[in-house]
């Protein structure tokens, strides 16, 4: 293992036994996490995108050594994560989205100085730093209000300015946006960027199951799935993978009954992955073709099963085109739920 | 000079016991300032005690026992508030915390755990030093009982041992939440009334017989509440269950033993609740 790498994992996994009663042929077990190796570079702001239940949280928390990994081995911050943990805490921070930790009798001010207290930060220190974040995450005028009255929005807000003001070299994100509004969303991006541009030998590992995020902010990022990581590269060269594949936005007619499996859209020459939903009243399917001249295939497919095109666009891929021509499913499917989706 | 936000500059952090009172105190901060910010807690924390207490003293009163026993109950019913503190602030609040999302964060952070429990203690003792005060100053007053001070400083000495002992069980006890969750309230919640008997907070407990009494001393407040009733009314040293020099120095053994085994326990539970993945539970 090589010290000089901010995060560093070798074949690390996460295996989760199973508690409280269940019936004779539940699994007694739940890999959560499986053979990950990881590299991050110092200065780095990496991502981790998956579905919900892909085992990113998993792998924050066994980083953050709040869990231990049941297999493999992890350096943060040059650091062991299991023999090393108190260290670790030293120069580590993490944010969760929805998070909902601190006092509610407390004001904003006055919960951060305790956690800028907790990481030892002197008095005087602790209130500038935080007068300072509070004003870039836009916050002043808060600073004396209970955080039991602040929404989610400013919350989180908040949460951010706890992660970075005790200055820490790795911060760990894990979904720092989620259950924002759009606006928030962008300003907390905003200070992410911002931070990173300021403090260049800083390290941020950041989780999302949102592409625009990962896409945006992120230098290099990996897919993860079902615990396991399937693709790492910035975003542009993932994205580069489907260049030569041809993608397809398709709105149609409702689909007919369910043909025998020989039958189904994905058995029709040249689609490589497919993707459908309904929506009010007609159906939407996302295809990656190995190329153009496979659309009418498809197409004959679709009226041979009583549909008729609506609209058709062709798009250049996106990193969720990635996550679908790699597991063959969209990214906002619950990886614990068996989709009906990839059988059309 | 401060490291700004924008600098590059490291900034400097406290660590050894400097981190240890700043987390300590930090911790108390929400408690303290909680219980002025919110004052409702003050009905319940004593008016409702109160009628305990003046309940048990009219079951004296009508039976005819010795007037110690008014004093005693007084007594008792004044240290019932650090048993609930300890019991309710303490070991049970990791059980609240870990709900919030905050006991990930105490885990997180470099300030000891030792000195964020020592600091929930502080704070609590808000809420348990106005309701021993309001106790033992309204049902004195109302029942006019009648103390004998024998010796002060010993007193003082014996209470502060007593906190000590119990303050470091305390933290032992909290260690548990560490490692469990919903089962170790379960426990608290078992432990309130079966120690107001055991530890004979409204009798001596010397009434228990020897076994039991002994038995019952591993609660600090055992002893600690069996010496200062027996420095406050000497009229009758023979309700006393020990003699007051030796009670104290069990309870100076237990501080000793109770305050670094909950440093082990804490140490040692945090790595199950790791391995168990119990640190990262919500509430189940």
């Amino acid at each position: 293992m090589n010290t000089s790498y901010a995060i560093q994992t070798n074949n690390l996994g996460r295996i989760y036994k199973l508690r409280g009663p269940r019936h004779k042929n539940d699994p007694r077990e739940i890999v959560a996490l499986e053979g990950v190796y990881l590299e991050i570079e110092r200065g780095e702001l990496f991502g981790l995108l998956g579905p919900n239940g892909a085992g990113k949280t998993t792998l924050i928390k066994i980083l953050c050594t709040l869990l231990l990994p049941t297999s493999g081995s992890a350096l943060v911050d040059g650091l062991d994560i299991v023999k090393e943990a108190r260290e670790i805490r030293q120069s580590i921070s993490m944010v969760s989205g929805g998070e909902t930790s601190g006092y509610g009798l407390l004001t904003v001010e006055e919960n951060l100085w305790m956690f800028a207290r907790f990481y030892g930060l002197d008095n005087q220190t602790a209130r500038q730093r935080i007068g300072e974040m509070l004003e870039v995450v836009g916050l002043t005028d808060r600073m004396r209000t209970k955080i039991s009255d602040l929404s989610t929005g400013l919350r989180q807000k908040m949460n951010f300015v706890r992660g970075f003001v005790s200055d820490p070299n790795v911060v760990f994100l894990d979904e720092p946006t989620l259950g924002l509004d759009v606006g928030a969303a962008r300003e907390v991006r905003g200070f992410i960027r911002q931070w990173m541009a300021e403090h260049p030998d800083r390290t941020i590992l950041l989780t999302t199951h949102y592409m625009a995020e990962a896409d945006e902010l992120c230098d290099r990022l990996a897919i993860i799935d079902r615990g396991r990581l399937l693709a790492l590269d910035t975003p542009a060269r993932l994205k580069r993978r489907l260049q030569r594949e041809a993608i397809f936005h398709l709105k149609v007619g409702p689909l007919g009954p369910r043909p025998s499996k020989e039958a189904m859209i994905e058995n029709v020459p040249g689609v490589r992955q497919v993707t459908i939903g309904e929506q009010n009243g007609h159906t939407e399917l996302s295809l990656i073709l190995e190329g153009e001249d496979a659309l009418p295939g498809v197409l004959a497919h679709l009226t041979g099963r009583g549909s008729h095109l609506i609209a058709l666009e062709k798009r250049e891929p996106t990193l969720e085109d990635v996550f679908v021509d790699l597991v063959g499913r969209r990214l906002d499917v619950d990886t614990s739920q068996r989709s009906g989706e990839d059988e059309i | 000079m401060v490291a700004g936000i924008h600098s590059a500059e490291r900034v400097k952090r406290l660590v050894g016991f400097r981190l240890f009172w700043a987390t300590m105190w930090a911790r108390a901060y929400p408690r303290i300032v909680g219980a002025m910010r919110e004052r409702s807690w003050m009905f319940f924390e004593t008016l409702l005690p109160l009628l305990g207490v003046t309940s048990y003293v009219f079951v004296y009163r009508a039976i005819g026992a010795p007037e110690e026993y008014i004093g005693f109950v007084v007594v008792g019913g004044a240290m019932t508030a650090f048993w609930l503190n300890v019991l309710w602030s303490m070991g049970s609040q990791f059980y609240w915390d870990k709900d919030m999302g905050n006991l990930e964060l105490y885990v997180l952070c470099p300030g000891p755990m030792m000195a964020i429990l020592l600091g929930m203690a502080v704070g609590g003792l808000v809420f348990a030093g106005v309701r021993a005060a309001t106790i033992l100053l309204v049902t004195t007053l109302l029942f006019r009982v009648n103390y004998q001070v024998a010796n002060l400083p010993l007193l003082g000495g014996v209470f502060f041992a007593t906190m000590a002992a119990l303050y470091g069980m305390g933290m032992l006890f909290a260690s548990v939440f560490l490692a469990s969750g919903r089962e170790a309230w379960h426990i608290s919640n078992l432990l309130q009334e079966p120690i107001y008997l055991a530890s004979g907070f409204y009798f001596p407990v010397k009434a228990l017989g020897f076994w039991i009494a002994t038995f019952a001393s591993i609660i600090p407040l055992t002893l600690g509440l069996d010496a200062m009733r027996q420095l406050l009314f000497t009229a009758d040293p023979t309700l006393g269950f020990l003699s007051v020099p030796l009670e104290t120095a069990i309870l100076i053994g237990l501080s000793a033993l109770f305050i670094p085994l909950a440093y082990v326990a804490l140490s040692k539970l945090e790595e199950i609740g790791r391995r168990e993945g119990r640190l990262i539970e919500r509430r189940r």
